[in-house]
């Protein structure tokens, strides 16, 4: 099978800092690949520069396009990143106030991308935003309110009510489940298993949860100090870690 | 590359060659727990292998180390996975997950409890995975379940409170739902009562009649029994 993003070598520098260093993996359709690590690790830095957010100080990301070409990330225009942002990626932020529009309803956050596909028609609009508002269990009678009277579960499966309307192929997640009470959470870990089951999609999810990375993600990176320091499949990665560093993570974990 | 240069028999399926197993513990001041070695074993289509030894001889690691989720230390894991021969030892995670989807199936001892899923959605899972209509995944996973003797009452909640039987039965059903040709059991009939063992026997004997080879653990033995067409005698690791 081939890739859906290919990620060689890939580094971003913060002045003499190291976000990331020499990273390196392919995400193939339909996976999700789990980046974990603790806070200051790079994960997030890593997410960012793959998905051509910060500009890289060394490597290259390149993207299999929906009509099959390869598009290298270094090389696109500004217009050309946003437009591949728009049509065929999402973004979900650990803060959903991020990446939701606060002023507008919740109807009008998840209509909102797929108005920027071209799409006019405002009952259909609407009857898709309430679909989906149900698909994230959101009551669809609240489709006229506006985010901000949302509790922060409702507002994150809001946000990911708002990325998946328009079917992206490659979705980055960033600590979508963190800051969020465990019952909300296992809502929103089965919400999201789910819908990449449905929708076959490709994320790459960062989260310092291995629990979240076990339930979710067949393969997992490992990173410390900007560096993966371990890959491989979730499992093996979570049973029989092999870098010092997997170790203390694991068997620093709290069981029930 | 590998130990063996004779050509695999034509029904063979999975054959370990030299296999060892260590862990290697960083924080415990680099403490080594070997748990596996010079491991030789060939288990053919259709036949019931079952792995004796007193507990500890690492007989739960082994089928770890064959389902990839320990990996080995050395040796060679070969398994006949669409119709050639792969070294799981040198996989890639990508021909790992292949071979698990169609080849490979392994029965924990445990269920894994996912938060808010079913039962009847746990065993219908590798179904729709494999391309079934969620309708089709769900019918024969009932069917399985109603075989396994699962009240029907139960198929619609999540088994995080369902008794430790209970649980080893959705399990079983998850496990032998989709028919793989290498079957890897972690003692699952441990906490079932007479009645749902024999029909995990029947189960068990449909899929070696189907093709399947099959490796387990069975500490009762009147299972042993039933179901091994052959035992396989572990002795715990040699300090040399």
């Amino acid at each position: 099978m081939s890739a859906l993003l290919q990620v060689r070598g890939l580094s971003h520098h913060y002045g003499l800092r190291i976000g990331c260093q020499d990273v390196s993996f392919d995400l193939h359709p339909g996976e999700l690949l789990c980046i974990v690590g603790e806070s200051g690790s790079g994960k997030s830095t890593l997410l960012k520069a793959a998905a051509a957010q910060l500009t890289p100080s060394a490597g290259s990301v390149r993207y299999h396009q929906r009509d099959g070409a390869w598009l290298d990330l270094g090389e696109l225009s500004e217009a050309d990143r946003r437009r591949l942002a728009r049509e065929e990626w999402g973004f979900v932020t650990q803060n959903p106030r991020d990446g939701l529009r606060l002023n507008v309803s919740a109807g009008a956050n998840v209509a909102e991308r797929l108005m920027a596909l071209g799409m006019r028609n405002y009952g259909q609009l609407r009857d898709i935003a309430r679909g989906w508002l149900e698909r994230v269990e959101i009551d669809p009678s609240r489709i006229d309110d506006a985010p901000t009277a949302f509790s922060g579960g409702m507002q994150q499966r809001l946000q990911i009510a708002r990325t998946l309307v328009t079917q992206p192929r490659l979705v980055f997640m960033d600590e979508p489940t963190a800051g969020l009470d465990v019952s909300v959470q296992a809502r929103i870990l089965d919400l999201l298993r789910r819908l990449v089951n449905e929708l076959g999609l490709a994320a790459v999810m960062v989260t310092h949860d291995l629990a979240v990375a076990r339930l979710l993600a067949a393969r997992t990176m490992v990173m410390q100090g900007g560096r993966v320091v371990e890959t491989g499949l979730t499992d093996q990665i979570l049973d029989d870690p092999q870098h010092p560093y997997t170790q203390l993570l694991v068997s620093s974990v709290l069981t029930t | 590359m590998t130990a063996s240069t004779i050509a695999p028999s034509a029904s063979a399926m999975l054959e370990l060659r030299g296999l060892g197993k260590s862990f290697e513990l960083h924080h415990q001041h680099g403490a080594r727990l070997d748990v596996l070695d010079d491991v030789e074993l060939t288990l053919h289509a259709g036949e019931c292998v079952v792995l004796s030894g007193p507990s500890g001889v690492g007989k739960s690691s082994l089928l770890r180390v064959i389902y990839a989720n320990y990996r080995p230390s050395r040796g060679v894991v070969r398994v006949r996975h669409a119709g050639n021969w792969l070294d799981l030892a040198e996989a890639t995670p990508h021909q790992v997950l292949d071979v698990r989807r169609h080849t490979l199936g392994y029965v924990s001892q445990f269920l894994r409890v996912i938060p808010r899923v079913p039962a009847l959605d746990i065993v219908a899972e590798p179904l729709l995975e494999a391309g079934l209509s969620a309708q089709e995944a769900r019918q024969r996973a009932g069917t399985l379940l109603q075989r396994l003797n699962v009240p029907e009452r139960l198929w619609r909640l999540p088994p995080g409170t369902f008794s430790g039987g209970e649980q080893q039965r959705v399990n079983i059903a998850r496990g032998l739902i989709v028919s793989r040709p290498l079957l890897l059991l972690d003692e699952p009939t441990a906490s079932l009562d007479a009645d749902n063992r024999v029909v995990v026997a029947e189960l068990l004997e449909d899929a070696r009649a189907a093709g399947s080879a099959v490796l387990g653990i069975f500490h009762d033995e009147d299972m042993r029994d039933r179901v091994a067409t052959r035992l396989f005698p572990m002795r715990p690791f040699q300090l040399t």
